[in-house]
């Protein structure tokens, strides 16, 4: 199959996920999408390796994967916190600072 | 199934495996990194073995210790000549040891370093339970006026964490501005963000808000570096490899070998002039410029104050010297179409940043906003594409990191019952009540809106000139417009505190320990010494101001 067509599927994934972080409410959610568009990312890296013929792009594709996790790590840590202070994870909820 | 598929389960090889190569680092030109990346490890074990009372300590000294070191790793690189007489890439073309880099790294240790002595402060507050108590939240984990808090509190608990964290977030930022690859941009990125989401969590105080203002910057964060990533995706399409030096030949056409699959990709502009925009706008989202600025109000005023400056600081340095190097090096051949884009990108930072902050009622805001106006003023420098362009953004960036985290090491002092009095009303009449720290912080003032005899007005010159040379005139008019504006906002702060009346139940100032004292000292000192003498520094940023390819 030609390795294009997973580019088309690379920047369908990679637009769900931007829509869905700009249109959810639930920062679980929004998260989400962004690891789906962090994956999308990796697709691409992968598709273009094959392309191109050399290994550059699975092995970004590996350290995608890596600093995903650790991000989940990260941002896991932060929306538990936000959500037992508040008994609320909406984004909309978070709005102490506005003017 | 055949017999000889049983007896194919393994098989020798034919001949011995090849050799792999090991990778080539050169441990003396990456000191600096990896002196801080050893001290953040030794940190963690701290916090693992040594026993609670004397934690604090350990980290204070391991900390300073790493940051003096690694800075003195970058005098001696510079003094042996790297970025003056020669330059080098280091470990396999990931990273560039050139001058614009070092300066950087120079200018990052040395504003962690007094970002360190204000995460370090603890007696701004008064004793609890016996115990003293810093910026930082008892127990992060725990759930803000619960049961848990107060029984960590009364344990005398503090996030020692903060340091390693910040020493973690500082690795990142010295990787950052020193990126060739692609890749290593994004995990040095990806390195210097998640701690700094982490601090902006972890406040003492006002605990709700800080949290907030954590899960706006990481969500906001990792959006905006899942666009950089796949404008890295693109590039890499494009052009077949992560380093700047292979993508920018391949943009100008001068590379030697063409396989048949670079013929294909590299013909298609669409895959370059996306990819960059989402990497620039990746960047951009970093350095606060306007339309990727909104998370910066929010996540100034809710994150723990030292936590602030250093982000208002160091990240901002970290962030143009990527955005520059990304630029010049890796985009020079693109650079008609970027520069009407950052013209443009420019004009509103500097103007909606300007405009904005006369609205904002809170000091850490108006801090926020008037640091969104300074973004648009050093990508008028960035826009001059020529060595004086570089040299000025590198001075503007050691100038204004100072003041910036000078003066939040002020607002750290002025507090009232609630923590920190950061909103204007409070400041009234500050003057008359203390006038050594009001004077200090007029100083701070004077200096962001670019009044002669400070440094702002050295680096604001510099900048100017730079763009007006580099053929920018309509940008230096909407700049110098622009500070006329913001300087009205910094006058009127001056004005509350010194000819208002002071309110009686307005706040005090507390005395702090000698560390902030030593931030601020340094910050006032850099300030005075970079406007009345600024030559000196100057003729070391235009030395340092060539990148290597």
């Amino acid at each position: 199959m030609n390795p294009v067509n997973y580019l088309y599927l690379a920047a369908l994934l990679f637009t769900i996920g931007a829509t869905g972080v700009l249109i959810r409410r639930n920062a679980i959610v929004v998260f989400m999408c962004i690891e789906l568009m962090l994956n999308a990312c990796n697709l691409a890296f992968v598709a273009f390796s094959r392309m191109h013929g050399n290994l550059d792009g699975q092995i970004i594709a590996f350290f995608t994967m890596v600093v995903a996790a650790a991000e989940v790590v990260v941002g896991l840590a932060i929306i538990v916190s936000l959500f037992r202070s508040r008994h609320s994870a909406s984004v909309d909820d978070a709005s102490l600072m506005k003017l | 199934m055949s017999a000889s598929a049983v007896h194919s389960l393994w098989t020798s090889a034919v001949g011995p495996i090849a050799k792999i190569d090991a990778p080539k680092i050169e441990y003396a030109q990456l000191a600096p990194t990896l002196i801080v990346v050893g001290a953040a490890v030794l940190g963690i074990l701290i916090e693992g073995f040594v026993p609670r009372k004397s934690r604090y300590y350990a980290q204070l000294f391991v900390s300073s210790v790493a940051l003096v070191a690694a800075f003195a790793a970058v005098v001696a690189l510079a003094a042996d000549g790297y970025g003056t007489t020669k330059a080098g890439i280091a470990a396999m073309g990931a990273i560039a040891v050139d001058g614009p880099a070092l300066f950087l790294q120079g200018t990052i240790l040395l504003t962690a370093l007094v970002g360190l002595f204000t995460f370090a402060e603890r007696r701004l507050d008064p004793q609890v339970h016996g115990n003293r108590v810093d910026s930082f939240a008892a127990q992060a984990s725990s759930v803000p006026g619960s049961d848990g808090e107060k029984k960590a509190v009364k344990a005398g608990f503090t996030t020692t964490e903060v340091f390693p964290l910040l020493l973690f977030a500082v690795a990142g930022m010295l990787v950052f501005p020193a990126a060739n690859d692609l890749l290593t941009l994004f995990v040095a990125l990806e390195v210097l963000s998640l701690p700094l989401y982490l601090l902006c969590a972890l406040a003492r105080r006002k605990r709700l808000i800080s949290q907030e203002a954590a899960v706006k910057y990481f969500l906001l964060g990792s959006f905006a570096s899942a666009f950089l990533l796949f404008g890295i995706a693109l590039l890499y399409g494009y052009a077949g490899s992560m380093s700047y030096a292979t993508i920018a030949q391949v943009v100008d056409g001068t590379i030697a070998e063409v396989d048949p699959a670079l013929v294909n990709t590299m013909g298609n502009d669409v895959l370059l002039l996306v990819g960059s925009g989402l990497l620039i706008m990746g960047l951009l989202f970093k350095v606060g410029a306007v339309p990727f600025h909104m998370w910066t109000p929010d996540v100034y005023q809710g994150a723990p104050t030292p936590v602030t400056g250093l982000m208002a600081a160091a990240t901002k340095v970290a962030a143009f010297g990527a955005l520059l190097r990304v630029l010049y090096v890796l985009l020079p051949g693109l650079r008609w179409d970027w520069r009407p884009v950052m013209w443009a990108v420019a004009i509103v930072t500097m103007l909606g940043g300007a405009i904005i902050a006369i609205t904002q009622t809170d000091i850490k805001r108006l801090l926020a906003y008037s640091a969104i106006s300074h973004a648009g003023f050093i990508l008028a420098g960035v826009i001059a594409t020529t060595p004086e362009g570089i040299s000025s953004v590198l001075f503007y960036l050691a100038a204004y990191s100072f003041v910036t985290i000078g003066a939040f090491a002020v607002v750290t002092l002025v507090r009232d019952a609630g923590g920190e009095a950061t909103h204007l009303s409070k400041w009234a009449g500050l003057g008359r009540r203390s006038p050594l720290v009001a004077a200090v912080f007029a100083v701070f003032l004077l200096a962001f809106a670019g009044i002669p005899l400070t440094s702002g007005f050295a680096g604001k010159f510099a900048v100017f000139k730079a763009a007006a040379e580099g053929g920018a005139v309509p940008l230096v008019v909407v700049g110098v417009i622009a500070s006329a504006i913001a300087a009205f906002f910094y006058i009127r702060v001056i004005v509350l505190m010194f000819f208002s009346e002071p309110k009686p139940e307005g706040p005090t100032v507390a005395v702090p320990s000698p560390l902030t004292m030593m931030a601020i000292g340094m910050g006032v000192a850099v300030t005075v010494v970079l406007g009345v003498a600024p030559q000196y520094f100057l003729e070391l940023a235009g030395n340092a101001g060539v990148f290597v390819r």
